[in-house]
């Protein structure tokens, strides 16, 4: 890298990043999802501190309470605080969907980035494992072995969830990379004996960066959905750990009867995902410059009333 | 185009053996169909487990390997091996395959339908009302996973039968059980069971498949030749169903033929929920009963019917797009 010449004093252009950031906040959707998000991650990891009562103790002297001062949310069948059970589930989903979308797109992008730089054989094994595993319902070997992982806990849960989550996104980064192989910065760090490995870290991870911030902003909210689906089904988070999903299946039967042990739970659910999904979709159009619903370039747009 | 197909079906069918033989290793080494036997009352002697487990072709003690090998060799004469219950797997199967299927080729192709002429209307009407409506109402459908869509349709179905003091919607089975009556009757009867599962399946297709064709539809409608045409004398509408659906439909018939997995998925919730004896249900079922034979038929079904469908759209592409073939 050379040092541009300094000449006379110019007001700096706006970067990518202030580019990005000003794109992002001109998406009233992603905003919105934004502070959706930070004020449900404050619900989460603040909410305990808004009850005295714990999420696993039960007050005997309200049992099936409908929601009121001194339960927020109600109380369930043996006495224990909705809230607080629905908060301390609310955290659990929160951090498994981060961390399976965390793992997930690391292997999914050195798996990809590896069999499109590396070609051949490399590339098609890696490209057999990922069909063997498309091919597979990931459902259905999440819940034949998460029985035997019951001792793991939820770790176990998010490492397999990320597991069957990674290889659409492999699929794309893996494409791009052989495109970018071919691009002359990257040839020229190959002709300079950069070593391969060096070369994805250092020039091809970075040019595929937005995409996969976008794909793991969307896998937050499927991993939750599958998080939830997997729990709901005894397949995921089992008691006494609480999830939304373990609080979804608890208050199901007792739905028609006392809502609260359901809606609360349901809605918090769709509303974090349904915010994730805002923010990704903000993102792609702030950090995508191909994609058409860019304010700045689709000319059928109309202005905003 | 055969050489070329040829060449993906071999890939297919090598695709299809190892995905087989791995959901053959995982559920016959994770599932423990030995402590099945022992947990029943009276307790069996160990002789006679150990018996059990050899006949079923369950036994742990065999390698892995040898047992794949005995259910290769029955799947070659169309034997799916026996159930935990000593019963044939594939009457099992005969029966519960016809039941999810009626449920899953419903739900998808309505799905798909909607999916396309909503899509594409809302990319029609672009950043009006109804248009926002629709991305804020699939939005909120996308960001619901599928047995949440079900428990709701069901809570609304029971808090409806409630108020009525009847049953409304039935939310329970895919028939009335003893209905007398004619064809007519039975019919009716069907597609009433059939109404709120299919709609807990369809809407998350829909969904999904209103955004992407919205996409894709939008790409189209500023292009050149759309133009041409209405300026030789179509009309819009006739201009936008001919040239513009027709073209934007192309891309999103490789993500039909995929999308089978998600919405076996899907149906295994709304089976369970709605109490269908279905693929998906017997899925549940069997992996709580450790029942390793009916769990790799399930397996053997859904890999099946997505590489079968990965062909297809292979050979669609293929017929379509002449690039390919070479």
């Amino acid at each position: 890298m050379t040092t541009p010449i300094p000449t006379e004093k110019r007001p700096r252009p706006a970067g990518r990043g202030r580019l990005v950031l000003s794109r992002l906040l001109a998406a009233r959707g992603a905003v919105v999802g934004a502070v959706l998000v930070l004020l449900l991650f404050a619900l989460a990891f603040g909410g305990p501190y808004l009850t005295p009562w714990d999420y696993a103790t039960p007050d005997f002297s309200a049992l099936h309470q409908p929601p009121s001062a001194e339960h927020l949310f109600g109380t369930n069948g043996v006495g224990q605080d909705v809230f607080a059970q629905t908060v301390r589930g609310l955290q659990k989903s929160l951090v498994i969907g981060l961390l399976v979308a965390l793992f997930s797109t690391l292997l999914a992008s050195v798996v990809g980035a590896c069999a499109g730089y590396f070609g051949g054989w490399t590339d098609r094994a890696l490209m057999f494992l990922v069909d063997l595993l498309l091919v597979f319902p990931a459902f259905l070997v999440i819940t034949i072995v998460s029985a035997r992982l019951k001792s793991a806990g939820w770790i176990a849960f998010v490492l397999l969830l990320a597991l069957f989550n990674w290889m659409i996104t492999a699929r794309v980064v893996r494409s791009m990379t052989i495109s970018l192989r071919e691009r002359e910065f990257v040839r020229a760090a190959r002709f300079m004996g950069v070593r391969p490995l060096r070369i994805i870290s250092r020039h091809i991870l970075p040019n595929v960066a937005s995409f996969l911030i976008i794909d793991a902003t969307i896998a937050v909210g499927g991993a939750v959905m599958s998080e939830t689906a997997l729990s709901y089904f005894g397949f995921g988070v089992k008691p006494p750990d609480v999830s939304l999903g373990t609080l979804l299946a608890a208050g199901t039967g007792d739905a028609p009867v006392f809502p609260w042990l359901f809606y609360f739970a349901a809605a918090l659910l769709v509303l974090f995902v349904l915010a994730v999904n805002l923010i990704g979709d903000g993102l792609r159009d702030a950090l995508d410059p191909t994609s058409g619903a860019s304010p700045r370039r689709s000319p059928r747009r109309k202005r905003r009333p | 185009m055969l050489r070329y197909l040829a060449k993906r079906l071999s890939y297919y069918a090598v695709l299809l053996i190892a995905a087989v033989f791995l959901a053959y290793a995982i559920s016959a080494t994770a599932l423990q169909p030995r402590t099945y036997f022992e947990a029943k009352v009276p307790r069996p002697s160990v002789s006679s487990v150990e018996r059990q487990l050899t006949a079923l072709n369950l036994n742990d003690r065999t390698p892995v390997v040898e047992r794949f090998g005995h259910w290769a060799g029955g799947l070659l004469h169309g034997d799916l091996g026996r159930t935990i219950h000593d019963t044939p797997v594939t009457d099992d199967f005969g029966r519960r395959v016809w039941v999810s299927l009626r449920l899953l080729l419903l739900g998808s192709v309505l799905g798909m339908v909607l999916g396309v002429a909503v899509g594409a209307w809302s990319a029609v009407r672009q950043y009006r009302i109804s248009d926002r409506l629709l991305t804020v109402l699939s939005f909120v459908l996308l960001s619901t996973p599928v047995f949440l869509v079900a428990l709701f349709l069901k809570n609304g179905a029971i808090a409806a039968k409630d108020a009525a003091g009847h049953e409304v919607v039935p939310f329970t089975g895919y028939e009335t059980p003893g209905l007398t009556g004619g064809l007519g009757a039975h019919l009716a009867d069907w597609a009433l069971h059939l109404l709120l599962p299919t709609i807990s399946l369809a809407l998350g297709g829909l969904a999904t498949y209103s955004r992407y064709q919205r996409g894709t539809m939008l790409d189209v409608l500023g292009s050149d030749y759309l133009r041409t045409a209405e300026a030789k004398g179509l009309t819009r509408g006739r201009a936008l169903l001919k040239h513009g659906l027709r073209t934007a439909v192309i891309p999103m018939s490789t993500m039909f033929a995929y999308s089978f997995l998600g919405i076996f998925t899907g149906a295994i919730f709304t089976e369970t929920i709605f109490g269908w004896h279905g693929m998906g249900e017997w899925l549940i079922k069997s992996i709580n009963e450790q029942d390793v034979n009916s769990v790799v038929a399930i397996n053997l079904f859904t890999a099946a019917v997505v590489l079968a469908s990965g062909f297809l759209a292979d050979t669609l592409h293929a017929a379509l797009d002449p690039r390919v073939r070479s």
